[in-house]
Order: C-alpha cells, then sequence, then structure tokens
C-alpha cells in the first residue's frame, strides 16, 4: 500500500515538475506508423531524428506517438500530447480524414498543428478553427491546374477520371470538375474502387467504352497502379495523368511497361537532378541523402511534408520566443502568427508564402510536370 | 453492356470467383473439423504473395525468422512436454527433424539467389516457408483450448488476425507488390483477350478441388478428417487423434492460402492488409453453403466473385457493399430451413 501511495506521490510530482524543469520547446508528431496508411506514415516517422533540434538557442525535442491510421486514436494522441506533454506545436497526423477530427481540439488548446496531409479541406475554407492548421503539402488544386493546363495544351477533350473511393479521390473529383469546365474540356466518365481490390475490370470496361482522350487517375501510393496496368491490358491507347498522390518509386518498380509515358505533376523531388539550382533543391538534395544514410533507402515525399514542417517551425520560433516562455500559452499563440507570416521561405516541396488566407503558401514553384521515360522520373519539357 | 464485355466481366469474376472458392473450402474444412472459423487465412494469402514477390525482386523473404521463432518456441515446449513426463525418442527425433527442416529452409533462402532462380522452385520455397506456419499456429494458440467454446475460439482466431496483420506490416513493409506471370501468352477467343494467367488460376483451382475431393474420399488421412467434422468424440474413440486433425487441417489451410496467393500475385497489386477483403469474400460463399456443404460454399463463392464483377461494372462504388449484402437473404433462408440445434454454448 505505501509502495504504491510512494509511486502515485513521485508520478504526481514529476508530472507537476516537468513544464518548470524542462524548458525545452516540445513538439509533438502524430503519425500513422501503423494501420492502412502506414505507407504514409512510416517515412514521416523515420524523418523525425532529421528535424531540427534547436531553434532561437532553444533545445528542440519531439514527442513521437503512433495513432495506427484510426483518427479515434488520433484524437487521444494529440489530447495527451495537449493536456499532458503541454506540446508547443503538433506536426501531424498523416491522414486525411485523421487530420479533420483533431483540427476542434488543436484550435481549443490553442496549438499550431502543422498538417502533412493531402486534402485542402483542413485549412479551406478558412474558419475561426482552422487558423491554427498549417498545411505542408500542395493543394490538390495547384497540381491540378498544371495538369489540365497541360490537357488543354495538348489538345485534350474528353477525360474519364478514376479515383479511390475515400477523401482523397473525391476531392480531386471536385477539383477536376471545376477546373475542366473552365477550360471546355468533357468528364465522360467517372469511376470508383477500394484501395484493396484485387480487379478492376468493371471500372476500365466502362472507361473505354466512353473512349476518352485522357484518363486521369487520383489515388495515393501504389493503389494508383492498377487501374494503369488494367485499362493498359483492356488496349487504352490514350494519355494517362496521374495526380501527385503516385510520386513514388513503387510506382515505377509495380507499374514496369504499363507506366511508361505517365504525366504527373508534384514536387520536385522526383527529378532533382534535372530542375535548375534553388534553394529548394539544396534542402532537398540534403534530405535525400541524410535520409539514405540512415535508413538505407530514398524517402518517399511524404516524409519531406514532416521535414518542411520542422522547418516551418524552426523560422517561426525565434520571433515567437520574444512574446513568451514555450510551454505558455501566449508562446504558442505567437508562435501561429509567426507561422502565418511565414515569407519566401524555401523547403523541400517549394516556397511558403503564408498569408491569414492561405496556410498552405505554395505557389507554382511547389510543382513541376514529371512523365516516365524509360521507367525513370523525368522532367516533362 | 454487349457480348464482348460481358465475357470479360465472366472471365474475372470466374478469376476471383475460383480464389474465393479456394478460400471457402479451406474455411469450411477448419471449421468443420475444428470448430475455428479461421479469421486469419487471409494473411495465409498475402504471406504467400508477398514472400513470391521479395524472392522476385532478389530479396530473402523475412517471413524466414517468424518461420524458425514459431519452430524455435514450438520446439521449446515439446521438449518441456518431454521434460515433465518422461523423454520419448521418437519425439525427440521429430523435434530435431522440425529444426533440422527450419535450418535447411533458411540456409536455401540464403544461399540461392532468389530472383534467379526457376518460378517453380520460388513457388516451391514459398510454400516450404508458410505452410508449416499452419499447424505451429494450430499447436500454439488452438490446441491448449480444442475444448472452449467456439465463440472463444473465433474470438482467439480473431486476436491471431489482427497480430498476423501487425507481423506482415513489419515483414512486408507497408508498399504493395506485384508478381510475374506464370507465362507471358495471351489467348484470343473470338474478340476477347484471355489472359493465360486468368487460365492458370482457374485450372489450378480446379486442379486443387478435384485433388480435394480424391484426397477426402479415397485416403485413409481424408476419411480421418471426415470422421473428425462427422463427430469429434465418435472419431476419437475410433483412435483417431483430434490434435493430427487440427494440425492437418491447418497445413491444409495455410497450403491453399499461400497457393491462392501465388496465384493471384501477377493479377493484382497485394498488400499486408488485403487478406482479410479476400477471405471475407471466400466466407461469403461458405455462409451460402451453411458452412457444412462443400459443393454449394464452392457455387456460392464462384457467384461472389461474378456479382462482384459485374456490380464493379454497373456501381463500382456500391461494389462491396453489394456483395456483402447477399449474405443477409442467405442467412434469413438458411435460419428458416434450419431446425435450430444449440450445439455447445
Amino acid at each position: 500500500m505505501t509502495s504504491k501511495k510512494v509511486i502515485s506521490a513521485l508520478l504526481l510530482s514529476s508530472s507537476l515538475l516537468t513544464p518548470l524543469a524542462n524548458a525545452d520547446i516540445k513538439i509533438g508528431v502524430v503519425s500513422s506508423t501503423t494501420g492502412p496508411i502506414a505507407l504514409v506514415g512510416i517515412p514521416q516517422k523515420n524523418t523525425i531524428p532529421l528535424l531540427p533540434t534547436s531553434a532561437g538557442g532553444e533545445k528542440i525535442t519531439y514527442i513521437s506517438l503512433d495513432d495506427g491510421s484510426d483518427p479515434t486514436a488520433t484524437v487521444k494522441a494529440f489530447k495527451k500530447l495537449i493536456d499532458e506533454e503541454h506540446v508547443d506545436a503538433i506536426i501531424g497526423p498523416s491522414g486525411s480524414g485523421n487530420a479533420m477530427g483533431v483540427i476542434q481540439f488543436a484550435a481549443e488548446s490553442g496549438t499550431p498543428m502543422l498538417a502533412p496531409v493531402g486534402t485542402a479541406a483542413v485549412v479551406l475554407p478558412m474558419t475561426e478553427q482552422k487558423k491554427w492548421v498549417f498545411k505542408t503539402t500542395q493543394n490538390d488544386d495547384l497540381i491540378a491546374k498544371a495538369l489540365v493546363e497541360q490537357m488543354k495544351a495538348t489538345g485534350i477533350k474528353t477525360i474519364g477520371l478514376i479515383g479511390t473511393a475515400d477523401p482523397y479521390g473525391e476531392n480531386w473529383a471536385k477539383v477536376m470538375k471545376d477546373l475542366t469546365q473552365k477550360a471546355g474540356i468533357q468528364i465522360v466518365a467517372n469511376e470508383q474502387f477500394q484501395r484493396q481490390d484485387t480487379s478492376m475490370t468493371g471500372q476500365g470496361l466502362k472507361i473505354l467504352m466512353a473512349n476518352p482522350d485522357a484518363v486521369l487517375i487520383a489515388a495515393p501510393g501504389s493503389s494508383s497502379v492498377m487501374p494503369q496496368t488494367t485499362l493498359k491490358d483492356q488496349g487504352y491507347s490514350g494519355k494517362i495523368y496521374q495526380t501527385h498522390g503516385a510520386a513514388l518509386d513503387p510506382f515505377l518498380r509495380l507499374g514496369g511497361k504499363a507506366v511508361e509515358g505517365t504525366i504527373l505533376a508534384a514536387s520536385s523531388m522526383l527529378v532533382l537532378d534535372e530542375v535548375p539550382d534553388s534553394p529548394s533543391k539544396e534542402i532537398a538534395t540534403k534530405y535525400i541523402a541524410d535520409y539514405k544514410k540512415l535508413y538505407g533507402e530514398a524517402p518517399a515525399t511524404f516524409g519531406a511534408n514532416v521535414l518542411d514542417a520542422g522547418l516551418l517551425l524552426e523560422n517561426a520560433i525565434p520571433s515567437a520566443l520574444k512574446s513568451g516562455k514555450p510551454g505558455s500559452a501566449e508562446f504558442r499563440s505567437a508562435l501561429r502568427d509567426a507561422l502565418e507570416k511565414t515569407k519566401e521561405m524555401p523547403a523541400t516541396q517549394g516556397v511558403y508564402n503564408m498569408t491569414a488566407e492561405d496556410h498552405s503558401g505554395f505557389d507554382e514553384r511547389g510543382r513541376v510536370l514529371i512523365t516516365v521515360k524509360n521507367g525513370k522520373w523525368t522532367l516533362l519539357k | 453492356m454487349n457480348f464482348q464485355i460481358a465475357t470479360l466481366l465472366g472471365q474475372d469474376g470466374l478469376t476471383n470467383g475460383a480464389i474465393y472458392a479456394l478460400l471457402a473450402l479451406s474455411i469450411l474444412l477448419v471449421f468443420t473439423v475444428t470448430r475455428i472459423l479461421l479469421i486469419p487465412l487471409g494473411e495465409f494469402v498475402t504471406f504467400g504473395a508477398l514472400t513470391m514477390a521479395a524472392m522476385q525482386m532478389g530479396k530473402t523473404p523475412k517471413l524466414e525468422w517468424l518461420l524458425l521463432g514459431l519452430v524455435l518456441i514450438d520446439c521449446a515446449l515439446d521438449i518441456y512436454q518431454q521434460i515433465k513426463r518422461h523423454i520419448d525418442r521418437n519425439k525427440m527425433k521429430m523435434v530435431a527433424l522440425k529444426l533440422g527442416y527450419a535450418v535447411i529452409i533458411i540456409a536455401l533462402l540464403n544461399n540461392l539467389s532468389l530472383s534467379e532462380i526457376p518460378m517453380i522452385a520460388q513457388i516451391a520455397l514459398t510454400l516450404c516457408l508458410i505452410v508449416p506456419i499452419g499447424p505451429i499456429i494450430y499447436r500454439l494458440f488452438f490446441q491448449p483450448l480444442a475444448d472452449a467454446p467456439a465463440l472463444v475460439l473465433l474470438i482467439v482466431s480473431i486476436a491471431l488476425h489482427v497480430t498476423m496483420v501487425g507481423v506482415g506490416l513489419l515483414l512486408f513493409g507497408p508498399e504493395g507488390a506485384r508478381t510475374q506471370p506464370f507465362s507471358d501468352t495471351g489467348f484470343r477467343l473470338g474478340a476477347v483477350l484471355l489472359k493465360s494467367q486468368t487460365l492458370w488460376v482457374i485450372l489450378v483451382s480446379i486442379f486443387l478441388i478435384v485433388a480435394l475431393f480424391i484426397a477426402f474420399e479415397r485416403t485413409l488421412y481424408g476419411k480421418a478428417l471426415r470422421a473428425t467434422a462427422v463427430n469429434r468424440m465418435g472419431a476419437r474413440l475410433q483412435g483417431i487423434s483430434p490434435i493430427f486433425a487440427g494440425k492437418a487441417t491447418f497445413a491444409l489451410a495455410a497450403f491453399i492460402g499461400s497457393a491462392s496467393g501465388i496465384l493471384i500475385a501477377p493479377i493484382t497489386t497485394l498488400y499486408y492488409d488485403s487478406g482479410f477483403i479476400i477471405s471475407l469474400k471466400g466466407f461469403v460463399g461458405a455462409i451460402i453453403g451453411g458452412l457444412v456443404s462443400y459443393p454449394i460454399a464452392a457455387i456460392g463463392a464462384v457467384a461472389v466473385g461474378m456479382i462482384e464483377a459485374f456490380s464493379m461494372f454497373w456501381a463500382s462504388n456500391y461494389k462491396e457493399i453489394i456483395v456483402f449484402t447477399l449474405i443477409i437473404p442467405f442467412l434469413i433462408w438458411r435460419s428458416m430451413n434450419s431446425h435450430n440445434v444449440e450445439d455447445d454454448e
């Protein structure tokens, strides 16, 4: 009995002492290293050792939690980080759906949240709660614009869409509907599939029947491969476009000959050797080299999104330190304001220019058109 | 829809249906003999496919460490039991044999250049690696509670499924994988191109189903398993070991599962967590057969594949809903037709 009391007393005192004894800046990182979107979460977690370790003369410590791709677990992880660890900012989570569910908790506690997720819905339309959210990926419409312009320039009149039946695919369908209308391109087929589907014959045939000039496949990770191989097997000969979700090396490996000639828009990370020198190129090259040294393989773009979040924080912390001590509400609020004022900051994905309305902050420097040539990513000229 | 589209979809449905039929049969087999609903069957499918893919990429499949670990635990338990009772020379020999087997497989995997050996050898190695995991799993997790109520067995089975998905993520990573087709040729049937892999899937499935049928009708071991399925206690009184029956069915299930995985890996991208949905569709087939009838289960599973293919064409976003809603009318029909026998709860 007594020993139990001693232990609880110790625990209590330690939990009371922590915020005082430890004046370091604490950043929580929530990623999905297990479960369906582990593909995204693992490179993100692997990136943590490469994040900046100090800023403005203060040491930064990172606390990493896994949410198992489960939105409920994401909420728990956020609450733990906010209520128990008293973090100053949170990087994460990995999934779009997971991120949507925790915005209110970040906003209520006044903790800046840097989400490396795909969907633009976390920062658009801007609301009182979303003021606390910053997004380190290109918005879908930025990428889509590049693709639609390319389609228009090459004389494509009709397209077919194949997307995953999740927020990623659905948001793309929405974005493309608006953009193609303006560009005078007609969507003649819109099909959906699940990531785990073992066959896509039906969807492929429907696209073939509509016979569009080009097909856009909107699917994250390696699930973007099967629609394309199916279409090729069925003898579709038009152009195939992919989104930045496909911009991963397994896409080339799994797709083989079937993905030759695919056009996609993504950050310049895939074709670093071919893009002209820029501060972004330098940062990305260093990141890839460091990551390779640690893990023996090149990182997926998802990891770079987390690195960018770290760089944004590193950039914002010095000015926030003037307003308050780490661990205080004033510091967190000042950190949010400083993040919003980020100007012309180069990082792996492009150059960030945040404003009160735009919490993603990319312009066309954040994406390039890429094609697959001889089984390699090549800059489209 | 014209004839050509209907044949293409039919071909697709038949391919998937053949795999679902194989899985439905192994679910039924395991259930009737041991009363266990084998939820982790799907994991054997993905393990088979991903091991094959790893070999073709020239990597040593990490699954070997799972095999080694499980064999070591199994042997340690064997030896512990021997010491507790009395040392039985024959059983000790078995322990040595098991250990030797694991070591030989691992030595082979590490010394062959896996991506260059013929595909048939890759398949054989994959099966040699995965099939022993089945009986060991039975021995470690189910044998100690063989007499427990069916509900307990089901819960253990679910726990095992969750664990194996996690192990799959650890061993194979989150990326999907695909393997090379058995042969590259295609056949033209009128205006329709038949992929050779589709024929392989259908032929091998039919072969396996016929082989199972012959084994159960003609061989002593098959008859012993059937006897256990009909009446466990009666079979035991006739000298059929329930432990043997359990291990044999698990080995068969692991074999059929991993073989299915190898068969479909060239057609589709499989992920570490794809297995569950695939085996669930086999399960729907088994339910259509009322978890007793093999032929009806097989026909039901093929029907599931067909309905899946056509609903994918008509309404791609409702495909899964259509397939899994199928189970409800059959459950109603089954429950109206069967006399309610309280089994063991």
